[in-house]
């Protein structure tokens, strides 16, 4: 089959951006991977997006998004999958392109949170819970994930100071990301010292709610201009998969069965074992969906995700770098930007362009993206083709 | 407002009506159009007894928009006695602390009101601690 290669990249500084509306905010990205690209014209655009409907009373992003880029007569839509959206929109970008249809893709994954704030974020990140089951008790994405954190820390005597190791990784690498909301490492004081949101998980197990879009472009590597200025990346696994909606319909509620199912998928069609890859990208929405992931894919046996934290083996140079640059927990939760953003991190890393953050000899990224609490899992595998 | 999705529920939310699947024996809450176990079509109703045990739990202090009256609140994963798990509120304990594994039995109580004061008010099912017999 063909090669499906990263031609541009792009992403905007992950903040409080009040000042900007959703259409900006896609744009200034897809502005950057056009030029990243050497100037391709797409011909169609994915976009990634969560919420949009809820938080702007705005739906229909395909068209808008296209229109306002000036690129009005391409086919133009919006893939939704909650949390998991930006890697669901890269995957579609991916089809279209390993199919032959398309020849040229423009994936963009924006998600524009401050246009609402307070007890209405909460309520929308809710709606993407079961509705008339989860929601209707007054609950939230954070309070389920204080649900699974406790239940762990009970299951596997968890000290109450285990998952600091995820936000002190985050924090350090998000110090050496210019587009981080956060570029400032933290002491392991201050996740014992932090505010208890939902006991038992603390303010520093939480991804902060952000504004932010990224870009891709993709096409097949023969159509690439003889003279394209980057690294060659590609995308050699791709893979999605779905579990129950309802965090209680789980069989095993410790246990992210699609992260591992889609994982495995992504990994066996990109050919590669679990030790050949060279970085991680979670989707540490919350400390214990990070600890939960490093299970399912196979990092950690069930229950020991978090001593990987702990024992510092997810850092730069530890045995497999996660969150490289910052994480959700430091770069920020960009809803469904956030599949994105990670394609666009691992792309940087395997170009050898991740500066501070470099992980040495990167040859094989895997990046994965959830939907709640792994109802829907999302997973890629990024590839350097040695010039 | 949204009438017809709270009544359409109202058999679940007052009275845990749930499946049994006739072809597994599989107890089903809340109801389905496949049963999770066996895969075939479920479809006979099943009440349960409201029974069951605190799976895990935690404390909202800062309510999503339509509960942030009601805040704090506590929030559980509550493992009904003939098997499936559900999410529901917990409610009565007073000062008794709430503990993994705690028998609780289902109540009927407020939910949330439907936007302002001439909206329907929400009812449905929370769990306290289970009196003993």
């Amino acid at each position: 089959m063909t090669d499906v290669v990263i031609a541009g990249i792009g992403q905007t500084e992950v903040g409080e951006h009040w000042n900007i509306s959703l259409r900006q905010l896609a744009f200034a990205a897809i502005k950057d991977a056009v030029k990243d690209s050497g100037g391709l014209k797409p011909q169609a655009l994915f976009v990634g997006n969560m919420l949009a409907p809820n938080l702007s009373n705005q739906a229909h992003l395909g068209a808008l998004i296209a229109d306002n880029a000036g690129l009005t007569g391409i086919e133009a839509i919006t893939i939704e999958a909650a949390g998991a959206s930006g890697g669901a929109a890269v995957r579609q970008g991916y089809l279209a392109i390993a199919s032959g249809m398309v020849d040229v893709a423009l994936v963009v994954g924006v998600e524009k949170f401050t246009d609402q704030v307070g007890s209405g974020i909460d309520a929308a990140l809710a709606t993407t819970s079961d509705s008339d089951f989860e929601a209707v008790q007054g609950m939230t994405l954070t309070a389920q994930a204080a649900l699974l954190m406790r239940r762990y820390m009970h299951e596997y005597q968890v000290p109450a100071d285990g998952f600091a190791g995820f936000a002190i990784t985050a924090h350090a690498n998000g110090a050496g990301n210019k587009f981080a909301m956060f570029q400032k490492a933290i002491k392991p004081e201050t996740y014992i010292k932090a505010e208890m949101v939902s006991e038992p998980l603390n303010l520093y197990d939480i991804a902060p709610n952000a504004d932010g879009a990224a870009a891709l472009i993709l096409t097949r590597r023969e159509l690439l201009p003889t003279n394209f200025a980057h690294p060659l990346v590609k995308i050699s696994g791709s893979a999605s998969a779905s579990d129950t909606l309802a965090l209680h319909d789980r069989k095993d509620l410790l246990y992210f069965d699609v992260a591992q199912l889609s994982a495995g998928k992504a990994m066996k069609q990109a050919g590669i074992m679990l030790d050949q890859i060279s970085f991680f990208e979670y989707h540490d929405m919350f400390s214990i969906y990070a600890a939960l992931q490093l299970e399912a894919v196979g990092f950690a046996i069930k229950g020991q995700g978090w001593k990987l934290a702990a024992e510092d083996k997810i850092s730069l140079r530890g045995k497999i770098p996660c969150a490289t640059m910052g994480g959700l927990k430091a770069r920020g939760f960009t809803g469904g930007a956030t599949g994105v953003y990670q394609a666009v991190e691992a792309a940087t890393q395997l170009r050898g362009q991740a500066g501070a953050n470099q992980v040495a000899g990167a040859k094989y990224g895997l990046i994965q993206c959830l939907g709640g609490p792994a109802s829907t899992a999302v997973s890629h595998v990024f590839e350097k083709i040695q010039a | 407002m949204e009438i017809p999705r709270h009544w359409r529920l109202k058999q679940q939310r007052y009275s845990l009506v749930g499946e049994v699947c006739p072809h597994c024996n599989h107890k089903i809450f809340p109801p389905r159009d496949v049963c999770p176990n066996c895969g075939d079509e479920a479809k006979e109703l099943y009440t349960f007894s409201g029974k069951g045990e605190v799976y895990s739990y935690t404390t909202i202090y800062e309510a999503p928009s339509g509960y942030d009256a009601n805040a704090p609140y506590t929030v559980a994963l509550v493992k009904l006695k003939e098997g499936p798990m559900i999410t529901a509120q917990l409610t009565d304990f007073g000062d008794q602390p709430v503990e993994i594994g705690m028998p609780v039995e289902m109540v009927t109580r407020r939910m949330r009101n439907d936007g302002d004061e001439r909206g329907i008010i929400v009812y449905g099912y929370k769990f306290r601690p289970a009196v003993a017999a």
